[in-house]
């Protein structure tokens, strides 16, 4: 869809690549203020466990999302609230992981952002980094398998899981098999404390594409207009049967790795630098600018957003917990070959 | 004063490094951090150039760290959470376990896991691994379960000329307090009496001695005296404190927060049937976590993991038979 749109000239186009990027501001928005519900909601002790935000990488992580139609596949990482809710997660699904609501797609079973649903192609993350992208793969491999055609994969990874060898093995996977995978780094300069310094020696990770024979573009992370044309490009080779592409994109987290984490160790310099904008300030100043939207509309996209938010918390908050009673303690699919033997079960609380 | 089991794991650390020029620490957000739960506060300031920020590359971190080993050095590994030791898995468990038995070359590592489960940490930031390592000939495998062990054991196991994995409980790691450091210590393999009983024994290790204790008070009122045996060490096992304590009771229960199968309980249960069965007046039991992934809500944590009630529960079944 969106190849077109990038070929400016024709009004159509013009008006299209609008539609798109005022979609992809609403998701960026949504996550923003979803994300800032989940802090609160942490920090009032409401959340078990983590919460990870994804402030900064809204944009490019809205335009990986819409850049996707149904059918195709999509691995989302921490920071990716915003292509999670433009693939079609629900604002409702992604608090039922986070409060543990037994209605939710991981039944509290698993929870945060280990969320997803393998049958729509939405895959649900494993902590371990680098591993989603080579099930992107095996499942881009079973469509052509299963003759589907035009089917694209976007994983996403951060500068940090660009050191695991799973990151390395997938790419080069993808590039052999000549699939339809668009692999998404967002560089927001830190893996948790550590600096991409400590992290990779080469001068652009843009530089590990060309060894494994993969395309490479290269993105300003906090440009809204610039992820939608990055991706959107990526996507339609993929789309097309050209093959895989990494894209990177280059940002800065505004947030801990975690909300327990203050982040104290971020460069002052970096968060001046270009590259510390708020992509959400920046689409923001875009929609002024282009009169696609002004002070007044931007309020009330906020305001019906906030209520949007705040209406599917109280639902999920009403909703029951698991019961560890009426769990199935199976892991397995084939029932009949479940363990029966227990010595002594653990006595549900 | 006070300290942490957490601050004696650093204090362990500090003093190694302070002794021993060939120890170093290497892992992700260990240096300048200080470590994902501060286990390396300061380390890196107080001893530059030793405490490395590795980039995320598990199988790396410990072919590293095998290589140093060789060459003489004394490598300390900190992986951030136990269960993302499974990305350096083969380094682990093929290369460093082998090396020593394949050239006599010794292979003397120390490999620190933050493992175990806290509520809401879900099925990747709470899993529990000694009984996979233990599985592996070559590895030594330690779960220190006070402040005192944590620190005795985390100097003796950087002394050992074998890879060791140190299994260090992240529920333990705020929770227990000490006065001091100790000054002197039970030598790694040697299991400890936690509580002295004449009823039954309950073997554990690790978090799991608190809840046996909490189960042995439990029972007290009940007229039940309950011996615990802090294993402290998963490989190799102190299997004649084990026996003599059995011995003297006549029941066992062994726990652990490990999945049951194939594991330590298991273990335990294997030599004292074998070597022992006459010193049994019951079946001996164990109580180990449910056969799933270890679940994201506190609910189903709490009843996927034995905790003293379920313990005191399983013994006063024990009793009775
Ligand atoms: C294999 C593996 N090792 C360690 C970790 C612990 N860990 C979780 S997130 C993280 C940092 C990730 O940094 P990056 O890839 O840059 O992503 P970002 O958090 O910056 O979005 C680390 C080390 C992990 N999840 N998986
Ligand atoms: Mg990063």
């Amino acid at each position: 869809m969106l190849q077109t749109v990038l070929e400016p000239g024709t009004a159509e186009n013009a008006a299209l690549f609008r539609e798109t990027y005022l979609a992809a501001y609403r998701f960026m928005l949504l996550a923003r203020l979803l994300d800032d519900k989940f802090a609160a909601l942490w920090r009032s002790g409401r959340i078990h466990g983590g919460v990870f935000l994804g402030r900064g990488q809204e944009a490019l992580s809205a335009a990986t999302g819409v850049s996707l139609k149904k059918g195709d596949v999509f691995a989302p990482l921490i920071r990716d609230a915003a292509g999670r809710l433009a693939f079609g997660e629900t604002v409702r699904d992604a608090a039922r992981t986070y409060l543990g609501s037994a209605l939710g797609p991981m039944r509290g079973r698993d929870g945060n952002v280990h969320r997803g649903k393998p049958r729509e192609g939405y895959l649900p993350m494993i902590s371990h980094l680098g591993a989603m992208i080579s099930v992107v793969n095996g499942i881009l491999l079973a469509h052509r398998f299963k003759k589907i055609s035009g089917t694209v994969g976007v994983a996403s990874i951060g500068d940090g899981a660009t050191s695991t060898g799973a990151f390395h093995e997938a790419l080069n996977q993808a590039a052999v098999e000549k699939l339809p995978l668009v692999l998404v780094v967002a560089d927001n300069q830190y893996a948790y404390s550590t600096p991409t310094a400590r992290q990779f020696a080469c001068r652009d990770l843009a530089d590990k594409a060309p060894g494994y024979g993969v395309e490479v573009d290269s993105v300003d992370g906090t440009d809204l207009s610039a992820c939608l044309k990055s991706i959107g490009q990526a996507v339609a080779h993929a789309r097309a049967g050209r093959g895989p592409r990494l894209v990177i994109a280059t940002l800065l987290r505004l947030c801990g790795h975690g909300e327990h984490d203050d982040a104290g160790y971020i460069d002052p310099q970096l968060k001046t630098s270009p590259i510390g904008r708020d992509c959400l300030k920046v689409a923001e100043e875009h929609l002024v600018r282009q009169k696609w939207a002004d002070a007044t509309t931007l309020a009330t996209w906020r305001s019906e957003v906030t209520h949007e938010i705040e209406e599917a918390i109280a639902q999920v908050q009403r909703e029951p917990a698991p019961d560890p009673f009426a769990e199935e303690w199976r892991a397995i699919s084939s029932r009949h070959l479940s363990e029966t033997h227990a010595d002594n079960e653990v006595d549900p609380a | 004063m006070s300290v942490t089991y957490l601050e004696a794991i650093r204090e362990a650390q500090a003093h190694a490094l302070r002794d021993d020029p060939r120890v170093f620490i290497y892992g992700q957000d260990v240096g300048a951090f200080g470590g994902a739960f501060k286990a390396t506060k300061n380390l890196a300031s107080e001893f530059p150039g030793r405490v490395l920020d590795s980039p995320i590359s598990e199988d790396a971190i410990m072919g590293l760290a095998v290589g140093a080993a060789i060459e003489g050095m004394r490598p300390i590994v900190e992986m951030q959470f136990a269960d993302f030791s499974t990305v350096g898995f083969n380094q682990i468990v093929n290369q460093a376990a082998t090396l020593f038995w394949r050239t006599n070359v010794p292979c003397p590592i120390t490999v620190r896991l933050p493992f175990g489960g806290t509520s809401g940490s879900g099925p990747f930031h709470s899993q529990c691994m000694e009984t996979v390592y233990a599985h592996y000939p070559g590895l030594i495998v330690l779960t220190p379960a006070t402040v005192e062990d944590a620190y005795s054991m985390l100097l003796e196991a950087v002394a050992i000329d074998d890879p060791v994995i140190f299994c260090e409980h992240k529920f333990l790691y705020y929770h227990l307090k000490a006065e001091r450091l100790p000054s002197e210590a039970l030598p790694v393999g040697k299991a400890r009496i936690a509580r002295e009983g004449r009823d039954m024994t309950i073997v554990a290790y690790s978090a799991m001695v608190h809840e046996a204790l909490e189960a042995a008070k439990e029972l007290t009122p009940e007229g039940w005296e309950v011996e615990v045996v802090d294993l402290r060490s998963v490989k190799p096992i102190d299997t004649d404190t084990v026996m003599a304590s059995v011995a003297r009771t006549g029941r066992l229960l062994c726990v652990g927060e490990a999945w049951s199968w194939g594991g330590a309980t298991a273990e335990i249960i294997a030599r004292v049937v074998t070597e022992g069965y006459g010193l049994l007046d019951a079946p001996p039991q164990r109580l180990n976590a449910k056969d799933t992934p270890v679940p994201y809500h506190p609910n189903l944590w709490a009843a996927h993991r034995p905790t003293a009630r379920a313990i005191a529960a399983a013994a006063r079944k024990l009793l009775r038979l």
